[in-house]
C-alpha cells in the first residue's frame, strides 16, 4: 500500500498510463478460473459462507419488521429510475448548487480522467499522503494506485481496507471488505504487518479493533487531504452523503483541510427528501440495521467548520453507455447495498475476487460488463456468473431483475461474437441444436440417434465420462443412460 | 378437460417416464391428453445462453403448436417460466410483437400449479411409501411461485413421509449452461445441496424439473449417495394399496 518515497517530477504522466494496463490486467481471466483457487480455499469458503449466512439473516429479520417494506422498495425503485431518467438535468442542478456551496466540480469521463484529475488536485496541495475512506468507486477509478506511483501514500482510513492492504488481496465484499478473513488471520495479518501491534495480541475482536484504532488515530489528525467516496449525491441541495458503519469516513471529512469526493454520475438523486426513503432501505438490505451507524452528510465548504476545499469528481466510466441500454440501465438503480452478495450462492463460494475490480458479487456482473464492454474475455464471462437462481432479484431493495438483466446482457456477449469471421465453436453448436430442434422430423432423428451413442457410452445405468464441451459436467457428475425409447416414440404407439 | 402435454426435450429423449406420469395422472383424473405433435424444445437453453434469435425461432415454432389449447401443461418448471416469462423478452429483444401477442395468448401452467389452481385437486390419489425430501427448484419458486402447491400436493400422497429439507431455497448449482461453464462453482453448490439432503435420511428426493435433478442425481450417482430422484409427476402417479 505505501509508496517509495517522493515520485519524480513527471510522476503525473506516468501515474496515468500503466493504470488502466494494471486495471485491464487485473481482469484478464475468465470468472470460471479466476474461482478456482477461492473454491480450493477450504478456509475461505468456510468464513465466507459463515459470514455471508450470518448477514443474510440479519438483512431478512430487518426486511421483515416494516410492514410497509414492499412498498418502500416499490418507492425506492421508482425514485432510483426518476433520477436516471433525467440524469442530465439533475447532474446540471447538482453543479451549480455544488457549486454555489463553494465547491468545486470536475467531469471525469473514464478512470483515466479521474486519477488524472484527483492526482492533480492532491498534487497541488503539496500534501505527501493522502487518507482514503472505504470507496468502491475509488478503487473502481483505479485511485490508490495512481496516487502510489505519482509518490503520494495513500492511507486507508477503513479497517476492512487496512486489513485487505496488509493481504495484499482485493477487497471481497462491497460493505465489509475483509469479510472473507477470519479473526485469526487478522491477528497474523496485524502482527506481521501493522506498525506498533504489540506482540502479545489475541485474536479478540475487541483486541484487533484496538490495535487497528491506535494505527488508524495518528493517520487521522496527520492527514492534510482525504478522498472519499458518496453513497448518494443530492442534486438540489449539492449535499453529498456517506453512510458507514465505523466511521472512519466521517473522520476523513472533518480533519483534513482538502477534501475530494469521487462518486459515478448514478449516484445523483433528484432531492434531499429522496433520502427518506433510501436510507431506510440501504442500512436493511446492507447489514439489517434499522440506521446506519454513522451518516455524514456534507455541502460544500464552511468557514471554520471542515475541510476549506470541498472537490466533487463526478465519474461516468462507462455509465453513459450503460444508461443508452434499455433493459441493462435498470442496472444503475444499484445503491450499493451488497445485499445480492449476501444471498448469492456462487459469491457465497468465490468471493468477490473473480469479479474484477469493479464490483463483486451479481451486482458486478450485471454492471461490470456494461461499464467496461464486453469485448474481453474476463468481462464477457461476468453475465455468465450466475445460475440465474433469481435470490438476488428477491433482496434487491430496488427491485433490479438481476436475472434478467444478466440474460440480456449474455444476449449482449452473443452478438458481438457473431460478427467474427470465424464463430465461435459454442455458436457453431448452438446454431446446429436451433437447426435440429427447429424441425420435429430432425429433432426425433437426433434423439434417436444421440439415445443410441449415449446408450454405448453408458455403462450400468451411468454414463462416467463425455466428450467435448460436456466432459465438464461428467467431471463430477454421472449422467443416466437415456432409455432406449423417447416418451413420444411411447406416446406415438399408444 | 382436454390438456395439452409439452414435454421438454430433456424430458422427451432422457426421463420419458416423467411424461408418461404425468399423462397417466391426467387421464386417471379424468382428463383427456393429447401430446401435440411437432413440438420440440422451447427455446429455455438458447433463449438463457444468449441465444437470441435461435430462441426467438423456436419460440415461435412452439406458438404455433400449442396455438388454440385450453391448457397447455409442462412438468417442467423452467420450460413453463420460460413460456411465461422468457418469451415476452425474447419478443422485445427481437422486436416481433406478433410472438409477444401469440405467447400471451397462450395459457401454460407447471404441473402442480395446473392440478392446484386448475383443477383445484390436492388428493390426486397416489400411494408413495417413502420418506421424500422436496427440492423447490430455483424457477419453480422464484419465476413461477409455485411454493406451496408441490408440498400440498405431497402431502396429501398415501404412505409418503414428507420430510424438512436444510437451506432448501438454495440453487443446486444446475443453471443450465452454468453446470459446465463454471463447473468448479456449479460442483461445490451440488455437494452442499446432497450434503442437505442426506442429513434428512429421506430415500427420494423430488422436484418439479428434471434438469436440476440430472444434476443432483448426477452428483448423487457419483458419490453413490444412496438417495434417489424422482420428478413429482411420478410420484403422485404412483398407486398402490386403497
Ligand atoms: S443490485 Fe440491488 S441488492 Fe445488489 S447491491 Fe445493488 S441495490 Fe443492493
Amino acid at each position: 500500500m505505501t509508496a517509495p518515497g517522493a515520485g519524480p517530477p513527471d510522476a503525473l504522466a506516468s501515474a496515468i498510463a500503466p493504470g488502466e494496463a494494471a486495471a485491464a490486467a487485473s481482469r484478464a481471466t475468465r470468472f470460471a478460473d479466476a474461482a478456482r483457487p477461492a473454491l480450493a480455499d477450504t478456509r475461505l469458503r468456510r468464513t465466507l459462507g459463515a459470514a455471508v449466512a450470518a448477514e443474510r439473516d440479519r438483512a431478512a429479520a430487518a426486511a421483515a419488521e416494516p410492514a410497509d417494506w414492499e412498498e418502500l422498495r416499490e418507492a425506492g425503485r421508482a425514485l432510483r429510475d426518476a433520477a436516471l431518467l433525467d440524469l442530465d438535468t439533475h447532474l446540471e442542478s447538482l453543479e451549480r448548487a455544488v457549486t454555489g456551496a463553494g465547491g468545486t466540480v470536475h467531469w471525469a469521463a473514464d478512470a483515466a480522467e479521474a486519477r488524472r484529475i484527483v492526482v492533480g488536485l492532491v498534487r497541488a496541495t503539496g500534501a505527501r499522503d493522502v487518507l482514503q475512506a472505504p470507496s468502491a468507486t475509488v478503487r473502481e477509478a483505479g485511485l490508490p494506485g495512481a496516487l502510489a506511483r505519482a509518490g503520494v501514500t495513500v492511507r486507508p482510513a477503513g479497517l476492512g481496507d487496512l486489513i485487505v492492504g496488509l493481504g495484499e488481496e482485493a477487497p471481497s465484499h462491497l460493505s465489509s471488505p475483509a469479510l472473507h478473513r477470519d479473526r485469526a488471520q487478522v491477528r497474523e495479518l496485524f502482527l506481521r504487518g501493522l506498525p506498533g501491534a504489540p506482540a502479545d495480541l489475541s485474536d479478540d475482536p475487541a483486541d484487533l479493533a484496538g490495535a487497528a484504532r491506535a494505527h488508524l488515530r495518528d493517520r487521522f489528525t496527520g492527514a492534510r487531504v482525504a478522498v472519499t467516496g458518496a453513497a448518494f449525491l443530492a442534486a438540489d441541495t449539492g449535499t453529498a452523503v456517506l453512510t458507514e458503519s465505523g466511521g472512519e469516513g466521517r473522520m476523513c471529512l472533518t480533519l483534513p483541510g482538502t477534501l475530494i469526493t469521487v462518486a459515478g454520475i448514478d449516484k445523483v438523486v433528484p432531492s434531499w427528501t429522496d433520502l427518506e426513503v433510501l436510507l431506510q432501505l440501504l442500512p436493511r438490505a446492507s447489514s439489517g440495521d434499522r440506521m446506519t451507524p454513522y451518516v455524514s452528510a456534507w455541502t460544500g465548504v464552511h468557514p471554520g467548520d471542515g475541510p476549506r476545499e470541498f472537490h466533487l469528481v463526478l465519474l461516468d466510466n462507462g455509465r453513459t453507455r450503460a444508461l443508452a441500454d434499455e433493459v441493462g440501465r435498470a442496472a444503475l438503480r444499484c445503491i450499493r447495498c451488497s445485499a445480492c452478495l449476501n444471498v448469492c450462492p456462487v459469491y457465497e463460494r468465490t468471493g468477490g475476487g473473480p469479479y474484477g475490480p469493479v464490483l463483486p458479487g451479481p451486482v458486478g456482473a450485471m454492471l461490470t460488463p456494461q461499464l467496461r464492454g464486453v469485448e474481453s474475455a474476463a468481462n464477457a464471462s461476468l453475465p455468465f456468473a450466475s445460475t440465474l437462481c433469481g435470490a438476488c432479484a428477491d433482496v434487491c431493495p430496488v427491485k433490479i431483475d438481476i436475472p434478467a438483466i444478466l440474460v440480456h446482457l449474455r444476449g449482449t456477449v452473443v452478438e458481438s461474437r457473431r460478427a467474427r469471421p470465424v464463430p465461435t465453436p459454442e455458436l457453431v453448436l448452438m446454431r446446429g441444436l436451433a437447426w435440429t430442434m427447429g424441425d420435429a422430423r430432425r429433432y426425433r432423428l437426433a434423439v434417436r440417434r444421440g439415445t443410441r451413442w449415449a446408450r454405448l457410452l453408458s455403462r450400468g445405468g451411468r454414463i462416467r465420462r463425455l466428450p467435448g464441451l460436456l466432459g465438464k459436467w461428467t467431471d463430477a457428475r454421472d449422467v443416466p443412460a437415456p432409455p432406449a425409447r423417447s416418451f413420444r416414440d411411447w406416446q406415438g404407439r399408444r | 378437460m382436454r390438456v395439452a402435454l409439452f414435454v421438454a426435450c430433456y424430458d422427451d429423449a432422457w426421463f420419458p417416464d416423467t411424461g408418461k406420469a404425468v399423462t397417466m395422472l391426467l387421464e386417471r383424473l379424468g382428463h383427456e391428453v393429447v401430446h401435440p405433435p411437432g413440438q420440440t424444445c422451447c427455446g429455455q437453453f438458447h433463449w438463457t445462453t444468449g441465444y437470441r434469435r435461435e430462441a426467438a425461432d423456436l419460440a415461435r415454432a412452439f406458438t404455433r403448436v400449442f396455438a388454440g389449447a385450453d391448457a397447455v401443461v409442462a412438468p417442467s418448471a423452467s420450460c413453463a417460466a420460460a413460456v411465461r416469462g422468457g418469451y415476452p423478452a425474447i419478443a422485445r429483444t427481437v422486436r416481433d410483437p406478433a410472438l409477444a401477442s401469440a405467447a400471451g395468448a397462450l395459457a401454460v401452467y407447471e404441473l402442480t400449479e395446473f392440478l392446484v389452481d386448475v383443477l383445484d385437486v390436492t388428493d390426486v390419489g397416489a400411494y408413495y411409501p417413502h420418506r421424500v425430501a422436496y427440492h423447490p427448484t430455483c424457477q419453480s419458486a422464484r419465476a413461477l411461485g409455485v411454493a406451496g402447491r408441490p408440498e400440498r400436493l405431497l402431502r396429501a400422497v398415501r404412505g409418503l413421509e414428507l420430510v424438512d429439507l436444510p437451506a432448501a431455497g438454495e440453487c443446486c448449482g444446475f443453471g443450465g449452461a452454468f453446470a459446465m461453464k463454471n463447473a468448479d462453482v456449479s460442483v461445490a453448490m451440488v455437494a452442499d445441496k446432497i450434503r442437505h439432503i442426506r442429513d434428512t435420511g429421506a430415500d427420494v428426493v423430488c422436484a418439479v424439473d428434471n434438469s436440476c435433478l440430472a444434476h443432483i442425481g448426477g452428483a448423487l450417482s457419483r458419490l453413490r449417495g444412496g438417495v434417489r430422484v424422482a420428478h413429482l409427476a411420478e410420484i403422485l402417479a404412483g398407486t398402490g394399496p386403497a
